[in-house]
């Protein structure tokens, strides 16, 4: 009669897994590992960078100028450019995230050919702002 | 003899809220870099006079608080789940979180500020 759980046995040691190599990763595992990584950078140190560049660029004109300037550099353009791509990524792999929330293309052969579309995209998009840039 | 059967306390249910306005707060910005990215090829500001004139209308400056309102909850609801998942022990875990916390909050008033300035 009594609904009381069972006790759970004590905790037995359980295996751990550490391969922390992507390689082995099918395209829906990258977009989501990406999804984080790209999201961790955003937040530290994109958005303050961002703040910062928004707080000198529109404060002065001698702060425009030192902002334009310092981004003729080539190292410069190179690290601003891998800050658009975790946002480009995070954008489009956003998109395919609630795309599947609403269980649109939810099925595994759909959900990863929207995988690689993301990677892709990313991708390109990082390219077409690169060329851009140059 | 029966045992008085009390509930794991789990299942509150907070989750949900901050699962579903981190789908809305994405909607929000993805609308808003949309449009900047519009503003920004259509006209592409070339001058200190320009990128001024840019957040210089109370739409641009008020879809822009949106934005960074949005961007904060967001970021939020993500490095917590980021911390969740990473960091176990509780006190680490819970100051990181504080900190994220005064950070945003920071950035809140600084956003602000830059963008209605003087």
């Amino acid at each position: 009669m009594s609904s009381a759980p069972t006790p759970r046995p004590a905790q037995q040691s359980r295996p751990k897994y550490y391969d922390l190599s992507l390689a082995h990763l099918p395209p829906p595992g990258l977009v989501s590992i990406f999804h984080r990584v790209s999201g961790l950078l955003l937040f530290f140190p994109v958005l303050p960078l961002l703040l910062y560049a928004m707080y000198a660029t529109l404060g002065s004109e001698a702060g425009y100028t030192r902002w334009h300037d310092f981004f003729t550099r080539p190292a410069v353009k190179l690290i601003a450019l891998a800050f658009f791509w975790a946002y480009a990524h995070h954008f489009f792999a956003g998109i395919r995230y609630l795309l599947l929330d609403l269980h649109w293309g939810i099925a595994k052969a759909p959900a990863r050919t929207s995988a690689v579309a993301v990677l892709v995209c990313g991708a390109l998009a990082t390219l077409l702002v690169g060329v851009r840039a140059w | 003899m029966v045992k008085a059967y009390t509930k794991m306390p789990v299942g509150a249910h907070y989750g949900t809220t901050g699962w579903l306005l981190q789908r809305l707060t994405a909607v929000i910005m993805a609308v808003y870099t949309l449009g900047m990215l519009v503003c920004l090829l259509w006209d592409a500001p070339a001058t200190y006079t320009d990128w001024k004139a840019l957040f210089a209308g109370p739409f641009v400056r008020v879809a822009t608080m949106f934005f960074v309102m949005a961007l904060l909850y967001h970021a939020w609801i993500g490095m917590r789940d980021i911390f969740m998942d990473y960091v176990k022990p509780t006190g680490i875990r819970l100051a990181l979180q504080f900190a994220v916390v005064v950070a945003l909050l920071f950035y809140l008033i600084w956003a602000a500020a830059i963008l209605w300035a003087r």
